[in-house]
């Protein structure tokens, strides 16, 4: 695996292997000395276009356990506000020689770019609306601690799946580790032709109960403004998870930040289904196991890849 | 004012001055649907003009180009190009567009209007047309905006535009959005004449979409554009034009909904004609599946394979008239961006013969004679002299060489830009010389060589 640029581009074993070797790193975290020299001396960037906290700070953390050199560059204040296009931007911070680039924008296929435009290897962080692949990854971990496995667990995702990149990227790692999935939410916030996907389409929670683990979107109070719904009070009434709803033994995930009394009810967030602390605790040690697959045993990236 | 001092009507397309050819082409197969020739002939031009066809001697002074295995087609026409001038000639200027019309074979294009500024005034169209006379390589038509500044508000000074030499109207790159507005310039069009070419798009519809709404666009997380956005305003469009009898071009057709809003409103009698481009006849979005390449990226976006095959349907069953490329040229810098940043085109006259050869032709999709004639059909359509090959005609022709494979990009192109959407693709098909209003305008670089 040269870059992680979605999970598209994983096989069933390359996930599986990405989650046995963060497994193998959940010791450190518990140690007194959080640190192991594996990435010693390799230089990790971080670029990140979008406001993150826990992307950020988890890839960051990630790097830093791995005794990697993270170099955090985020787009206000900098030359991008004055006008600077990726590919100047790539190319600029390459000369930096980072072995590793982890990039987060607004557009979809941004982090292919740079890896075009780049010798180093490229993790993408998120790009638009089209893949959160290492979100897909800590999600099938939390979900594999839990679970065992996923195959033949039913999975729904339920929210704004026209919107998110999170979506995108579940769906496809569920469904390769034999998860089957059902996508749920408003019409207007299902994509035309998201069956192809491989997902079933409900417009409703009726059938809900069958699920093992209920997967909720982040609802943006824009969507209200942009009509995609009529309200966020009508949104909620009809698509939000709460006690009513979630079965004592389903499991709930969010990928953050939770919209309190939007897609979750206060009382499913602290509940013991949801096990939203654990998906953040996994990410660092997924991304620990993406840095290391990507780094670890490969040399410096060869310069003379660098195309004008 | 006095009538004396109106302007007398100004000739539709401009160029250059250049040299009258003096050539025989030899031993080339001679195809023109519209003349009824199919043979293998020796085509003699004397002073530009095609003065015999059959086995003429060459007099002295003559030219001679070997046709043998080759070609001869009357030039192709192309009613929907963007020429970029004035003020964007970063992109494309009048020398180089015309360059790459010619290694296209093509021997008239018509320029869209969306330039900066805007061909809305006379004044602007006279001396773009002035800059014409001097720069371009073949002869080049002027389409004018039907609204000022191509706002959608304000009816452009029709009536003036068409004497300054304007072949028609048109808001390209965006749609003539209010009924009302379009209602008006249909009325206007009684006195002017001239062509309403016209982009049909519902901008609520299409709303932030940078591809075509279907499963590629929910895979890839892009907002996409739905086909009726196209086939809606063309069915509107369509009733609008039936009940003021006036006449309308679709332009692009894209999707297989449009074809359909087309064929009822030719069903229906009224005067509607539409065009299709070599892109959407031979490509779909499943291309942007395989790699998220912003030249694939432009409006009307690529749709599926059902909608391609509509339109290889309508041309073939004269729903569609003819073939354009809707060449837009746009800067290296503009075009290396992320997809969503991307500005919509795809340069298109280099290859427009090479890609519809290729994948239409060549499979059996198609016949030859019919591209032949859907590549030049546009001419008639804005009222121009259609090319033939006969005697006694200005030779505006081209000597093509099926068999030629080549790799688009590959030598660069005649464009000032590279936003080939057909780049990296073998094409089989070259051009070898284009003959446009008398003059030789284009030798392939390896034919010249070797005619020499």
């Amino acid at each position: 695996m040269r870059h992680l640029l979605s999970i598209e581009d994983l096989d069933r074993p390359g996930i599986e292997r990405i989650l046995d070797r963060a497994k193998s790193f959940t010791e450190v975290s518990e140690r007194e000395v959080k640190k192991v020299p594996a990435l010693r001396g390799r230089r990790v960037l971080n670029l990140f276009y979008e406001a993150s906290t826990r992307t950020r700070s988890s890839f960051e953390l990630a790097a830093k356990t791995l005794s990697a050199e993270v170099i955090n560059f985020v787009s206000s204040g900098s030359s991008v506000e004055k006008g600077e296009s990726l590919k100047d931007t790539v190319q600029t911070l390459s000369a930096y020689r980072p072995d590793l680039i982890v990039i987060r924008t607004p557009h979809v296929g941004a982090a292919e770019l740079v890896a075009r435009w780049s010798p180093a290897a490229v993790v993408n962080a998120g790009d638009g609306k089209h893949e959160h692949p290492t979100q897909a990854l800590l999600d099938v971990y939390t979900l594999r601690e839990r679970l065992g496995a996923l195959d033949g667990a039913s999975i729904w995702i339920v929210g704004d799946v026209l919107h998110s990149r999170v979506a995108r990227s579940n769906i496809q790692a569920f469904t390769k580790l034999g998860a089957s999935v059902t996508v749920c939410g408003p019409p207007t916030l299902l994509p035309r032709g998201v069956e192809s996907l491989g997902c079933d389409v409900r417009y409703t929670l009726d059938g809900l109960d069958e699920a093992d683990v209920v997967y909720a979107l982040r609802m943006q109070k824009e969507r209200m403004t942009e009509s995609f719904v009529p309200s966020l009070r009508e949104y909620a009434a009809r698509y939000q998870i709460d006690g009513r709803r979630l079965g004592a033994r389903q499991i709930l995930m969010h990928p953050g930040p939770v919209n309190r009394g939007v897609e979750l009810a206060a009382e499913v967030i602290d509940s013991p289904q949801a096990v939203i602390g654990q998906q953040v605790a996994a990410g660092v040690v997924v991304r620990m196991a993406v840095l290391y697959e990507l780094l670890a045993g490969r040399t410096a990236p060869d310069r003379t890849l660098v195309t004008a | 004012m006095n009538p004396a001092a109106l302007p007398k009507p100004a000739e539709p397309l401009v160029h250059r001055a250049q040299p009258p050819a003096d050539l025989v082409i030899r031993g080339a197969r001679v195809l023109d649907p519209r003349a009824g020739i199919d043979g293998v002939h020796d085509v003699l031009i004397r002073g530009g003009t095609i003065a015999e066809i059959g086995a003429p001697a060459a007099p002295e002074g003559v030219e001679s180009l070997d046709g043998e295995g080759k070609q001869l087609f009357p030039g192709f026409v192309d009613p929907h190009v963007h020429l970029r001038v004035p003020g964007q000639e970063h992109k494309e200027d009048l020398d180089s567009g015309t360059r790459a019309a010619a290694a296209g074979g093509f021997v008239a294009v018509v320029a869209m209007p969306n330039t900066d500024p805007v061909i809305d005034d006379a004044t602007v169209l006279r001396s773009l047309r002035e800059a014409a006379r001097h720069e371009a390589r073949i002869p080049v038509g002027f389409l004018a905006g039907v609204t000022r500044d191509l706002g959608g508000d304000a009816l452009t000074e029709m009536a003036e535009l068409a004497d300054a030499g304007a072949l028609g109207f048109t808001d390209d790159g965006r749609p003539v959005h209010r009924a009302a507005i379009l209602r008006k310039a249909l009325q206007y069009q009684r006195l002017c004449g001239g062509l309403l070419a016209l982009h049909e798009e519902d901008p609520s519809l299409s709303g932030v979409g940078v591809m075509h709404e279907g499963d590629v666009s929910a895979r890839l997380g892009l907002a996409g554009i739905p086909s009726i956005s196209e086939s809606t305003m063309i069915a509107r469009d369509a009733a609008i034009a039936g009940y003021e009898q006036g006449r309308i071009h679709i332009q692009h057709l894209s999707a297989h909904e449009s074809v359909e809003a087309v064929a009822d409103a030719k069903a229906r009698g009224v005067r509607i004609t539409a065009e299709a481009s070599p892109h959407h006849l031979t490509l779909t979005h499943d291309a942007i599946a395989e790699r998220l390449d912003t030249r694939l990226k432009m409006n009307p976006p690529l749709r599926d394979e059902l909608d391609r095959r509509a339109l290889v349907d309508g041309l073939r069953d004269g729903t569609i008239d003819c073939i354009a490329t809707d060449h837009a040229p746009h800067a290296r810098e503009e075009k290396e961006v992320p997809f969503e940043e991307a500005p919509m085109g795809t340069t298109g006259l280099e290859t427009a013969f090479a890609a519809v050869h290729t994948e239409l032709v060549v499979p059996g999709v198609l016949p030859l004679a019919l591209v032949v004639e859907k590549l030049s059909a546009g001419a008639a359509l804005m009222g121009l002299a259609v090319p033939r090959i006969a005697v006694g005609e200005p030779a505006a022709l081209c000597l093509v060489d099926l068999d030629a494979e080549w790799q688009v990009g590959e030598a660069g192109y005649e464009s000032r830009s590279e936003n080939c959407c057909f780049a990296g693709r073998t094409l089989r098909g070259r051009v070898l010389a284009t003959v446009a209003a008398g003059s030789v305008v284009y030798r392939e670089r390896a034919f010249a060589l070797t005619a020499a």
